[in-house]
């Protein structure tokens, strides 16, 4: 039967198809093709036409490419010929519309949805078309930060793969058609109290949908019916674990902001979790040296996989998820939790014994974390463990619980709702955005593999599935609704507090999307209410029509719903005793399954900038390999690439591997969301074909980890692709990282002069790592603190500092804190939003041509300078950008002066007048510049134009580009700096304008403004002595500097 | 043995070798004229619109000031193009029945925008913004010609890279009075005053040919 | 009438002979031999299976060409951070190769070389050719060739003018100055010879399209005595170029600050390595030639000599060049530096390359050493074309490892030639070979001229010895 609704699919396509093509010319003719690429015909006629290009074809985002090119050569031959300008049109507005001034974008507050989560957001708006995502600064959960997935989320918006029309099996139809299916089973099914109806959805925070579930589980409706929660990647164990601690349901809010002394248990809060933003902010505040922060924080992590987290520890520890929860054990025992269950092991190591210590000197502001990946025993430990170290009330807080539970006894799992199907208990499902076909775990048997023949929704009599894309579940489903994404639809979110945020919509909906909302509103009310007045009615409560509109107001504007924070909980904790313990497996090897970090659980796998963007430890695109540890490697006789078969219970996945240093030995991590396919109904065409399908392997007891799996070199190769070759500083001096204890011995963290070890150079791996045990191998020492000195110390005369008129005008400059620094990869994402820059795929990365201007370099601190990266390295990031040098090694390389300087001290790139001969990226030390080898912005997908931004070029085929500290934005600030000013001066005050890295930045690592303005962050941060320029010996004379990075080390632990 | 070639052939070869080095400057002579020719950039040529508008009338017969119409003149990169409202603000009263102006009507029955055809268009890659430059007290007459005197609208000027950069490289004598900056008939001040302007506005003539400045 | 003078003006009139010039010469004899090759010789095999080969490979280049322009700089192999690869190797391997001919005939014309007249002319010939294939890849290499002209100097409606003080914007000038004056040098060289052909030519049709170019040569004594004047001018403005050429396409490297580019010594011994590998491409083509053709007494054994001798001399300057380059990295202590020459390069990802082409370049050449080695023509051949091999791998060197590993370690990249690049390199050979066939039939390989002139002198010598000697010893 999913055969059958398949088939039907090809077929449909092709007359579509046909018809498209029919009378269509030029671009539209090339347009058409791309969608006709998908066809057996096709492939079948490429194979032949083009033995060479069938290989690309393969690939989906060469194949876009190719097309691209055939277009690109279609423009080529349009060029040249000796035309006139092209005509073009102005359509004024028939009714200019309120605000909107053509040229002056507008923002609107909002918010993005994680796992049901919210974080407030501001949708920059051009004319009507959303092209950018930032934070909401008065929103608790974002603080005015981004995640990279918040700002991938613009791109979704535009995927012109979304699925476009309500379907019937597998058949185009009509809303209206639908809903009168939905009136006849409403009627059918109030007749038996809803026994026969079931939802699904992920976690829901959105007192709207609450209100309606609540409304259709009610009395009125279907009583019988249940609620089926389930999401691949959530938080279900973390609100099991308070459950068992406490025995009600509340939200745990931790403050890192208060905390001295943090263990995290696999807990990676910095990419994970929907307070991440704000934890990485204060965590960053608490880790700067300063009058006002006297014993900065120190961080522990003990977890499996390298994390972003464990890289910002001062400690960490690789040891698998069982070593993980007998150090949870030990700890427990060690702060007095008496009453553990007897099954707990304890783990004896030397360097626990101090952890303890430290934990039991700062009782009250110390602070322990569980990880998702952990069960919920050990949550309900770890709450011990925090009540023992009197943390509760301080850097653990418990309040009402955020997310909406259905109704005692109508609340259910996934695997109940499979046994339900299985039984037959089922006739009306409706899935409202999951995607279970493809992510529930696959032994419930919701996709069609191993022992199922065919999909168990095909069980059920009326699936109703909503959702973004007409995907695996869509396949299956009787009838699939388009969903409208959050930057289209009415809607509301709570963030993890409580806060509440209205979501408005940017844009119609493009492809006639729908959302739960309205879904649910045709059960209630027979007929779909509007998604806006469904929120609206959320919230009147008692207003009266006047105090609502100002209340509505006022809450659009601020993105945030005045004191709608949950209410504080007081919760006792339950005895542990007989909580159960989670039992040992048995086997050499642990798997563990981890949310991708670029496209987590597969929702963003159509999404070309999250596929292209570095996963931030391994720096691999576009793959999910299997990361093992370099022991393991070694004990296997395993490379980089090489693939590996493994069997769990009775289940086959043949997966390359990446050793990843700090791997803990004898584990295996698979990420998940990659290995959709078009066979299985997947119909993106930037995420089919891509990766593993790990989900294959992923159980209900193995859901995070579990033993047992047959491990086996298979001798094949496949290649991976990292956009960084070489790991190691080579004993270079360029991170430069220091204690704590050495900042207050001497704030100036510089690289060794000639010979001299430097203090520091004992504590620990950081000297030798990062190169300063070699300074004799560098021979030239740079004075790191002024930048404005040169190699051999003597004063430059500084260019740029005012204008030729004598005007102190504006003189452009970044800081960016290695010690704020995570890694997350968020500004890597946000530059490449607000620059239109295009996605290049797997095959022209792997030829080094990545088109990134804002990359993260990660460099592993070795024991020696070329040893390869130990058990457990040191990792540190940096980023690099343009470093706008003030005597830039570019400029006077180019033969056409393309790449200028600007008086402001910009290192300008005009692409216009570029024409390739690439000697600027060979002569810049940085490797900063980006070229377009061929075509890579795509110029044929209408809906993508949308996104783009206006304000800046969109590059062609064969010229260079690179960060231009967003001029758009500086020129933008400067013109509104003319004009409101009465004398038309031109400086910018010094915080006035932010690059979109800067922006999006959850840590504020990175600064930017007016050097001229001796008040702004800038300029403060230039003066800081921990201030250094990257190669300053080759007196590049950086615009770009770095904060060295300072970890707080506990002596008493030889790392 | 016979001569192989007659002699005029001497003078035709004298003439071939002239003529291919006259063909060399020469082409790129022609060429430089071409493409600052009309032809290329479209200036002094008129284009067929929907409404024959008559800036002529509107402007100098009437009076209005460029603002009524082109509304963002002042703040935005864009000037603007009035809405059918616009128009209509005063059409509903006077000629509300001229034939000339049904395509207006029309539109806003219809709710569909007029479309023009486009007379001032630069590249993508270059970046103009009205704002600064009125603010900045460059008259619109500068870029727009005598428009007044134009019953049909056609481009004044060639708007060439070159042309820009000519005022961007010595602003100081093609700036006007604030007052006059919408003027028609004002004239550009006398260079030494443009020279006292450039001060009283802050123009930092160094940053004018920053390429930035107009391509980003 | 012309050819009275060029062709029945003397008759035989003693033999001359010499270790540059074998068997017993005459005018006539020069002149029919050479003469020819050109007018009479029929089509041989050999010749047109070369040609047909060149040729192949000349399609082969257009093709590859064309999909360059449609799709792009990408499908070759260059990347970030290696943006030159093949294109830059092979312009500077061929701008080296051109080097050779204008040396030839401009300098040792103007220090009386009197053995470079037998192989001035096609070694003029090699370095228009090779110019030409150079000339190329600096349009190839741009991501919009279409573009190019904005690198000239010319009026336009941007008022921009190309910047100058970037080496690229040198080599406009330095290239297209050095292709100017050879191909000037070359032609006016050949007009005596065209009005030899020309009047020798029997094909009325053949003898106009030789008539045109000889522009009425008559060969009286006032043509003549332009015909030098004009000759040794040019010869002078030849001169500073050999030196000059090469130099710039050295700063091409040396103004950029990538360790293993940024260093003093690469003008001169880029300059002995470009005169290095000119030498040895004329060996290469000059043996196989005077054999196919029979030119054995033209191009004798002593020339084939003294240019070994001049690759050896050279080979050890470029050797040295090396050897400095080396230690200055170690001692100027430059971290970067010391790691490209004295980590990366001998023991990198690149260290085949860099150990193939110390000995092609450095080992190799001292077998020069040995005159039995030099008069081995077979082993003479093989050195020869060692070397065009090494000073080909000498340029990739330079190029790619010093850009694939040069600051940051992160951005260290690896660097491979795709078909395509190679489909244009062999290509611009084909271009090239394809010239030189054509050349050999269509013009006199040897200047007929300056091999009557020097006929005449050795005739003038040996009279003066015969005066010396007793008339018992003449035995002629």
């Amino acid at each position: 039967m999913s055969n059958r609704t398949r088939s039907d699919f090809g077929s449909q396509d092709l007359s579509e198809l046909r018809r498209k093509l029919a009378g269509s010319s030029g671009p539209q003719y090339w347009r058409s093709l791309e969608e006709l690429a998908g066809t057996e015909e096709f492939e079948r006629y490429l194979h032949r036409e083009f033995p060479e290009q069938a290989a690309e074809w393969h690939d989906p985002v060469g194949r876009r490419q190719f097309l691209q090119l055939m277009g690109a050569s279609l423009a080529l031959a349009g060029v040249s010929g000796c035309v006139v300008r092209p005509e073009d049109k102005i359509v004024p507005y028939v009714k200019a519309p309120e605000h909107v001034v053509p040229g002056k974008p507008l923002y609107y507050a909002s918010a993005a949805v994680q796992e049901g989560y919210g974080s407030g957001i501001l949708v920059e708006s051009h004319l009507g078309r959303p092209t950018k995502v930032e934070g909401n600064p008065s929103h608790p959960a974002s603080l005015g930060a981004t995640d990279l997935f918040t700002q991938a989320s613009i791109l979704n918006l535009y995927d012109p793969d979304r699925s476009q029309s309500v379907t019937l099996n597998g058949h185009l139809t009509s809303w209206d058609a639908l809903l009168n299916a939905l009136i006849d089973l409403r009627t059918v099914q109030l007749a038996k109290k809803g026994a026969g109806v079931r939802f699904l959805t992920g976690t829901v925070t959105s007192p709207t949908v609450a209100r309606l579930m609540d409304q259709v589980l009610g009395p009125k409706f279907f009583p019988q019916a249940r609620w089926h929660q389930y999401e691949p990647v959530g938080h279900a164990n973390r609100r099991a674990g308070i459950r068992l601690a406490t025995g009600t349901d509340a939200e745990a809010v931790h403050h890192i902001d208060k905390a001295d002394v943090v263990v995290s248990l696999d807990a990676d809060f910095l990419s994970w979790g929907p307070s991440k933003l704000r934890d990485a902010r204060n965590l960053a505040i608490r880790r700067e040296p300063g009058p006002e922060n006297k014993n900065p924080i120190r961080l522990y992590v003990v977890e499996p996989t390298p994390s972003i987290t464990g890289a910002t520890a001062d400690h960490r520890w690789p040891l698998s998820s069982e070593e993980i929860q007998a150090v949870a054990a030990t700890l427990a025992r060690a702060v007095g939790v008496s009453d553990l269950p007897s099954a707990a092991t304890e783990l004896k190591a030397p360097w626990l014994a101090t952890l303890v210590a430290d934990l039991q000197k700062s009782k009250g502001k110390s602070l322990v974390l569980a990880g998702e990946t952990q069960p919920p025993a050990i949550h309900a430990l770890v709450h011990a463990i925090n009540q023992a170290l009197g943390n509760v009330g301080q850097t653990l807080t418990y309040h009402e619980p955020v997310a909406a539970l259905a109704p005692e006894g109508q609340s259910g799992s996934i695997s109940e709702l499979a046994d339900d199907i299985r039984a037959g208990r089922v006739e009306a499902l409706f899935i409202l955005g999951n995607n279970p076909v493809y992510d529930a775990p696959s032994e419930l048997g919701f996709a069609a593999t191993g022992a199922e023949s065919s999909s168990l929704l095909l069980k059920v009599p009326t699936v109703v599935h909503l959702g973004l894309f007409n995907d695996e579940t869509a396949q299956v489903s009787t009838w699939h609704i388009p969903e409208a994404h959050f930057l289209e639809s009415w809607g509301d979110v709570r963030a993890f507090d409580g806060s509440a945020t209205i979501i408005q919509p940017l844009i119609a909906p493009l492809y006639g999307g729908r959302t739960a909302s309205e879904v649910l509103s045709t059960l209630i009310d027979g007929t779909p209410l509007p998604s806006r007045s469904l929120v609206e009615d959320t919230w009147r409560g008692n207003r009266s029509d006047s105090d609502f509109t100002a209340f509505w107001t006022k809450s659009l504007h601020d993105g945030v719903i005045a004191d709608s924070a949950a209410k504080p909980k007081s919760v006792s904790l339950k005895p542990l005793a007989d909580i159960s313990w989670p039992k040992a497996g048995t086997g050499k090897y642990e798997l563990l399954f981890r949310p991708d970090p670029t496209i987590w659980d597969g929702s963003h796998s159509n999404n070309g900038w999250l596929q292209e963007l570095p996963k931030p430890m391994t720096r691999v695109v576009w793959d999910n390999p299997a990361l093992i540890s370099k022991k393991t490697a070694d004990q296997e006789g395993l490379k980089d690439g090489d693939i590996l078969k493994l069997t769990l219970n009775g289940r086959i996945l043949k997966v390359p591997v990446w050793v990843n240093p700090g791997h803990a030995e004898d584990a295996i991590t698979l990420t998940l969301g990659f290995g959709r396919s078009e066979d299985a109904g997947y119909r993106g065409r930037v995420g089919a074909g891509v990766g593993f399908d790990t989900y294959s392997l992923r159980t209900q007891n193995g859901f995070w980890s579990t033993r047992g799996v047959l491990v086996e070199k298979t001798g094949e190769n496949y290649p991976l692709y990292s956009t960084q070759g070489h790991n190691t500083m080579v004993g270079r001096d360029l991170i430069r990282t220091g204690t704590h204890a050495d900042y207050a011995h001497d704030p100036t963290i510089g690289p060794t002069p000639y010979g001299v070890v430097m203090h520091h150079e004992a504590a620990g791996d950081h000297g030798a790592a990062n190169g300063h045990g070699h300074a004799e191998e560098t021979g030239i020492t740079p004075h790191g603190a002024d930048p404005a000195k040169g190699l051999i110390g003597f004063e430059y005369p500084e260019p740029y500092r005012r204008r030729n008129d004598g005007e102190l005008g504006n003189r452009w400059g970044m800081s960016i804190n290695l010690n704020a620094c995570i890694g997350c990869a968020a500004c890597v994402v946000a530059c490449q939003a607000e620059n239109n820059i295009p996605v290049v795929g797997k095959d022209q990365v792997g030829r080094g041509r990545e088109m990134h201007w804002l990359r993260i370099d990660r460099y592993y601190a070795t024991e020696s300078r070329d040893a390869e990266p130990s058990a457990n390295p040191a990792t540190h990031f940096q980023p690099i950008p343009c470093m706008h040098c003030e005597t830039a090694p570019c400029e006077m390389v180019c033969p056409v002066e393309a790449t200028s300087h600007s008086a402001e001290g910009l290192n300008e790139m005009t692409y216009n007048r570029c024409v390739g001969t690439r000697y600027c990226s060979n002569n810049c030390p940085y490797k900063v510049r980006r070229f377009n080898f061929f075509q890579y912005s795509d110029q044929l997908t209408e809906s993508l134009k949308l996104q783009r931004n206006p304000d800046v070029s969109v590059r062609t085929r064969g010229v260079m580009e690179k960060c231009t500290y967003c001029v758009q934005r500086l020129t933008k600030a400067r013109i509104e700096a003319q004009i409101k000013s009465p004398d038309g001066n031109d400086a910018v005050p010094g915080d006035a304008v932010a690059t979109a890295c800067q922006q999006a930045c959850p840590t504020r690592a990175i600064v930017f403004g007016n050097m001229n303005d001796r008040s702004s962050a800038v300029a403060k941060a230039k003066e800081d002595p921990r201030n250094y320029s990257l190669l300053a010996e080759l007196n590049t004379r950086p615009r770009t500097t770095y904060l060295a990075k300072l970890t707080n080390p506990n002596t008493a632990i030889e790392a | 043995m016979a001569q192989l070639f007659r002699p005029s052939v001497n003078t035709i070869a004298r003439l071939v070798i002239l003529g291919g080095l006259g063909l060399v400057f020469g082409g790129v002579g022609l060429a430089y004229l071409f493409a600052g020719s009309p032809y290329q950039t479209g200036a002094t040529l008129i284009r067929e619109q929907p409404v024959a508008f008559s800036h002529q009338h509107h402007v100098a017969g009437l009076g209005i000031d460029c603002r009524y119409c082109h509304s963002s003149v002042e703040t935005s990169a864009a000037a603007g193009m009035p809405p059918t409202y616009t128009c209509m603000s005063c059409h509903s009263q006077v000629w509300n029945q001229a034939p000339m102006l049904a395509p207006v009507r029309q539109s806003l029955e219809e709710n569909k925008p007029l479309e023009w055809n486009k007379l001032h268009q630069l590249p993508d890659y270059a970046y103009f913004h009205h704002g600064i430059h009125i603010q900045k007290g460059v008259g619109c007459v500068e870029c727009h010609g005598r428009v007044d005197q134009m019953p049909l609208m056609w481009k004044a000027e060639p708007q060439t890279m070159s042309w820009c950069l000519d005022c961007h490289r010595h602003p100081e004598g093609r700036l006007r009075k604030p007052e006059d900056v919408f003027k028609m008939d004002s004239p550009r001040l006398p260079v030494e005053e443009g020279l006292e302007l450039l001060k009283t506005h802050n123009i930092p003539v160094d940053r004018l040919t920053n390429c930035s400045v107009c391509h980003r | 009438m012309a050819q009275v003078h060029s062709t029945h003006g003397h008759e035989d009139n003693g033999h001359a002979s010499s270790e540059i010039l074998g068997g017993h010469q005459s005018y006539t004899t020069v002149t029919d031999t050479i003469a020819d090759v050109v007018l009479k010789r029929p089509l041989g095999k050999a010749w047109l299976f070369g040609f047909a080969i060149s040729f192949a490979l000349l399609m082969m280049f257009l093709f590859a060409v064309t999909n360059l322009l449609v799709r792009g700089i990408g499908i070759w192999g260059v990347n970030i951070p290696v943006g030159w690869g093949f294109d830059i190797v092979n312009f500077v391997w061929w701008i080296g190769i051109g080097h050779a001919g204008t040396l030839i005939s401009a300098i040792l014309l103007l220090l009386k070389q009197d053995w470079r007249t037998s192989i001035n002319r096609f070694a003029e010939a090699m370095t228009l050719f090779a110019v030409a294939c150079a000339g190329l890849y600096p349009l190839m290499h741009m991501g919009r060739p279409w573009l190019f002209y904005w690198l000239m100097p010319l009026p336009n409606t941007m008022a921009l003018w190309p910047q100058f003080r970037s080496p690229l914007e040198f080599d406009v000038f330095a290239v297209s100055t050095y292709a100017t004056v050879s191909l000037l040098f070359w032609y006016v060289g050949l007009i005596p010879d065209l009005a030899t052909l020309r009047d020798r030519a029997t094909n009325p049709l053949i003898k106009k399209l030789y008539a045109i170019p000889a522009l009425g040569w008559r060969g009286s004594a006032i043509h003549w005595h332009r015909y030098r004047t004009a000759y040794l001018l040019l010869a002078g403005i030849a001169t500073p170029l050999v030196v000059s050429v090469h130099t710039i396409v050295a700063l091409d490297f040396t103004i950029g600050i990538i360790p293993g580019w940024h260093t003093t010594v690469f003008p001169p011994y880029f300059v002995a390595g470009a005169i290095f590998s000119g030498f040895a491409m004329v060996a290469t083509l000059a043996i196989p030639l005077r054999s196919y053709f029979g030119l054995k007494d033209y191009i004798t054994d002593k020339h084939l000599d003294n240019m070994a001798k001049v690759m050896l001399v050279t080979g050890l300057i470029v050797t040295y060049g090396y050897m400095i380059e080396g230690f200055m990295a170690w001692y100027g202590a430059n971290t970067y530096e010391r790691y490209q020459m004295l980590v990366d390069r001998p023991t990198g990802a690149y260290k085949h390359d860099w150990w193939l082409l110390i000995l092609c370049n450095c080992v190799m050449t001292q077998l020069l050493w040995f005159k039995s080695i030099r008069n081995n023509i077979i082993l003479l051949w093989l050195i020869s074309l060692v070397i065009n091999v090494g000073m080909w791998l000498e340029r990739y060197v330079i190029v790619v490892i010093s850009l694939h590993s040069d600051f940051l370690p992160s951005s260290w990249g690896m660097y491979h030639g795709t078909v395509w690049d190679y489909m244009t390199f062999y290509g611009t050979i084909g271009l090239f070979m394809t010239l030189m066939f054509l050349f050999v039939r269509i013009l006199p390989a040897i200047s007929i001229a300056e091999m009557r002139e020097l006929v005449h002198e050795l005739h003038e010598r040996d009279e003066a010895r015969t005066q010396a000697t007793p008339p018992a010893a003449r035995t002629v």
